[in-house]
């Protein structure tokens, strides 16, 4: 009986642990996740898992769903084909793939590309988006549940620069920003039919950030982050709750905590949301703290950005105090530079934080310390402008090519 | 009286008919009333729902309703065409993992009918090149002169190799007739000029590339209206309500303006409003001009512009963007049109705004007529390429 019941809870147990990452930097779209747990220290040939070929381009982030991988690209001379991608996740085996024309406009800078947001999931369905605003719902066997191609709704809703804010599902809502300079909006897309369950008008300016959440009294409240600042919503109705105003970046987004959210503005500002929603409570800002393209991360009591000088700088998330920085460089000073960052900082349970820099350089830095210290480098050989995802026991990451597996 | 076999002929025949037929017509439904549901997508998610029943039902299918769902893309809008374009796959995934019969010659007599969707018939080509790619690529010289531009692309393709190769065994002369006949066929622009390139700069011909694209080369001019804060878009200068060419007009701080001739002799037909003016901050600049059509028909109008603009056909607004120095590229939008027999006008209205970078000077726009597959489509009475060292002409000279 007791062997029985010691069975049973391990069954239980290996079945709750999982460390799903639905959507663009993880949990409440801030890139920790607690959960994810046994995820390597070196990156190397040793600890790659697969690596499987990808078409066209892509810079969004891979999602972990289950035992299933999903990723998108576009490919053809204008990357007008649309392609959603699931792999196994135990060994990159192709599941299946779907491809679509693109109804929006595709132009973008020859840095970007049209597949730069991360996909999302609601753990039952996969929402690809598209810097041509084409929205695609499936379900994780890949069967098309429906379509929007929002530039034909609303004709000029485009950024001749590419647009990337990633979709995120809240609830029964998929919250979309389509945010720039001429028909600019945020929605809010019924999961299962696709219809607008809202549609706010957004400040008419250019805009790559994604959605966050913050937890406020046990609900969850969308942050949408523009050149104005960050309104937060009910994902259900698309309500404000609160108004923080005070300006922000419009390509490294948010990062929250609970009811904390730290957002690139004046550099980074800390600011939590009264109990009651209504009003915003700045409780710190650090000029000199101010985010590249990276998004900032917060790791329990601490705060981590990336500087555009290739500097990671680690805060006390109570008071904005630097508790230390280390350059991101390579240890061998012959071996390729480290060079710039465009994907955002990630964490799991280890203290480890990933990165990967455009020059294709990986790193590993151990944040549990004191002191950062990087303790493993990779070359993967191609450009990286994406950032990593977490699952238990691995990281996956995505170039325009491939998509590697490190781990198990 | 008819002998007992032909009776019991007849019983049987009647007898199959009578069980055949509505078979025969209910297994015509299969892919009938799905197609119908999906075609009905429309606006803001609507529709997606049934939509979504239809495709799993069409799924279920094997891939007797590839061809059908094929011919039904032609009259689809693009939502369900992509909503068609997923089942297809589907199906013919499913069908090929299970080595299931898939309708092969049925979908190389599709993708040969000119007459058929263009992305169908490129869909099509693609499954039957996954079944049959030596046939397939076998075919594929018969795309050069095809309506489809995605399927004309591959035969292009395939005479950019061939002109290149015939050029690295110094077979010159080969060499320029192939990437002629190449330019002539070609419609996408990274082809165009690819091809150009390779005829001008290692051959040492002349390629018309304006005449090529169907850029619109002559222009009157008349600025600057005022912008200041951006609020000139919204504003109706008097060029929007009547054209004048022998008209003067308060502009910019009041002084008086009038429309003055300009021809652009550039590649890509840019005409830039900083050559006349000077370049200049807050100021809007309108630009018209007529082509001749030699009958009604749908065109494309495909403008490529930085700043913010409007741009009008025959006196109606056909479309307008505020957006500011985001970049510019060749078919940056393109903006489907009615042509009318004969003259036509066009009036395009381009903003700049007041950001000081070195990236933000540009007040440009550049503007062909094509039809749905970028075939330029040229007025009746175009004139020669202007040379770059002509004096501006208006177009009428």
């Amino acid at each position: 009986m007791k062997i029985t019941h010691l069975i049973l809870c391990a069954l239980l147990l290996s079945i709750t642990a999982k460390a799903d990452w639905l959507n663009f930097r993880g949990p409440s779209a801030s890139g920790y996740n607690p959960d994810a747990t046994g995820t390597p220290s070196e990156l190397s040939d040793a600890t790659l898992a697969w690596k499987v070929s990808l078409p066209g381009r892509g810079l969004g982030s891979a999602i972990i769903v289950g035992d299933k991988v999903f990723v998108t690209a576009a490919s053809g001379p204008d990357q007008k084909q649309l392609h959603v991608l699931c792999f196994g996740a135990a060994d990159g085996s192709p599941i299946w793939e779907r491809r679509f024309w693109a109804t929006g406009r595709t132009m973008s800078h020859k840095k970007t590309c049209v597949a730069a947001p991360t996909p999302a999931s609601d753990g039952e369905r996969v929402y690809a988006f598209y810097s041509s605003n084409d929205v695609v719902c499936l379900d994780l066997k890949g069967n098309l549940m429906w379509l929007r191609g929002l530039t034909l709704d609303y004709p000029n809703a485009s950024n001749s620069l590419g647009m990337s804010s990633s979709p995120l599902v809240v609830g029964n809502t998929l919250v979309v920003q389509v945010e720039n300079d001429s028909e600019s909006f945020a929605a809010g897309l019924d999961k299962i039919s696709g219809i607008n369950k809202w549609k706010l008008d957004r400040p008419k300016a250019a805009n790559w950030t994604s959605p966050t959440t913050l937890n406020i009294n046990g609900e969850e409240i969308v942050a949408l982050q523009s050149s104005k600042g960050v309104l937060g919503v009910l994902p259900d109705t698309g309500s404000r709750i609160f108004n923080f105003e005070g300006g922000a970046a419009t390509i490294p987004s948010s990062a929250s905590a609970g009811d904390s959210l730290y957002i690139p503005s004046g550099g980074l500002t800390a600011i939590t949301v009264k109990t009651d929603g209504s009003e915003t409570v700045k409780h710190w800002n650090e000029s000199a703290q101010r985010p590249g393209t990276p998004s900032p991360l917060v790791i329990n009591d601490k705060v981590f950005i990336i500087n555009n000088a290739g500097v990671l700088n680690c805060a006390n998330r109570q008071t904005g105090e630097r508790l230390w920085r280390i350059r991101l460089e390579r240890s061998d000073k012959s071996a390729t530079p480290t060079g710039s960052f465009s994907g955002s900082p990630v964490a799991g349970a280890e203290g480890f934080i990933y990165l990967f820099s455009e020059a294709g350089v990986g790193l590993v830095v151990d944040v549990s310390g004191d002191e950062g210290e990087i303790v493993s480098e990779i070359e993967l050989g191609e450009t990286i402008l994406s950032t990593a995802s977490l699952d238990n026991g691995a990281v996956y990451i995505r170039s325009d090519r491939h998509l590697w597996k490190f781990g198990k | 009286m008819l002998p007992p076999n032909m009776k019991h002929f007849l019983f049987l025949a009647t007898s199959l008919a009578v069980t055949v037929l509505p078979t025969a017509n209910l297994h015509a439904k299969v892919w009938t009333a799905p197609l119908d549901q999906i075609a009905k997508v429309g606006p803001e998610g609507a529709g997606n729902a049934e939509a979504a029943e239809a495709w799993a039902e069409l799924t279920g299918q094997g891939s007797e309703i590839i061809i059908p769902v094929l011919e039904a893309m032609e009259s689809a809008g693009p939502l369900a065409r992509n909503w068609m374009r997923s089942a297809v796959e589907t199906v013919f995934e499913k069908d090929l993992a299970a080595s299931a019969d898939l309708p092969t010659d049925a979908l190389k007599i599709f993708l040969l009918d000119r007459n058929n969707e263009p992305n169908a018939r490129r869909l099509a080509f693609d499954l039957y090149h996954r079944v049959t790619p030596n046939e397939a690529d076998a075919i594929v010289p018969g795309f050069i002169d095809d309506p489809s531009p995605g399927l004309r692309r591959e035969a292009v393709a395939r005479l950019i190799d061939e002109g290149q190769n015939l050029l690295n065994q110094e077979r010159k002369e080969e060499s320029i007739t192939t990437l002629t006949s190449a330019l002539e066929a070609a419609r996408e622009v990274d082809q165009i000029d690819e091809i150009a390139k390779l005829l001008r700069e290692k051959l040492d011909q002349k390629v018309d590339l304006p005449r090529q694209f169907g850029f619109l080369m002559y222009w009157d001019l008349i600025a600057p209206f005022d912008n200041t804060d951006r609020g000139g878009f919204d504003l109706a200068y008097p060029p929007e309500e009547s054209i004048d060419l022998n008209g003067s007009y308060p502009g910019k701080e009041g002084k008086e303006i009038s429309w003055q001739a300009h021809s652009t002799s550039d590649d890509y037909g840019m005409v830039d409003f900083n050559k006349p003016f000077s370049p200049l901050k807050q100021v809007v600049g309108y630009a018209y001009t007529e082509f001749n059509s030699i009958k009604a028909r749908s065109a494309q109008l495909r403008l490529g512009c930085k700043n913010a603009w409007k741009i009008w056909l025959n006196g109606e607004l056909v479309f307008g963007r505020d957006e500011y120095h985001r970049g510019i590229r060749i078919d940056q939008y393109i903006l489907p049109v009615h042509l009318d027999e004969g003259k036509n006008t066009l009036l395009v209205k381009a903003c700049q705004n007041e950001q000081e970078q070195d990236w933000t000077v540009q007040w440009q726009f550049q503007l062909r007529v094509t039809d749905e597959t970028g075939t330029a489509i040229l007025s009746t009475d175009r004139k020669p390429t202007p040379d770059a060292t002509e004096p501006a002409r208006r177009r009428g000279e």
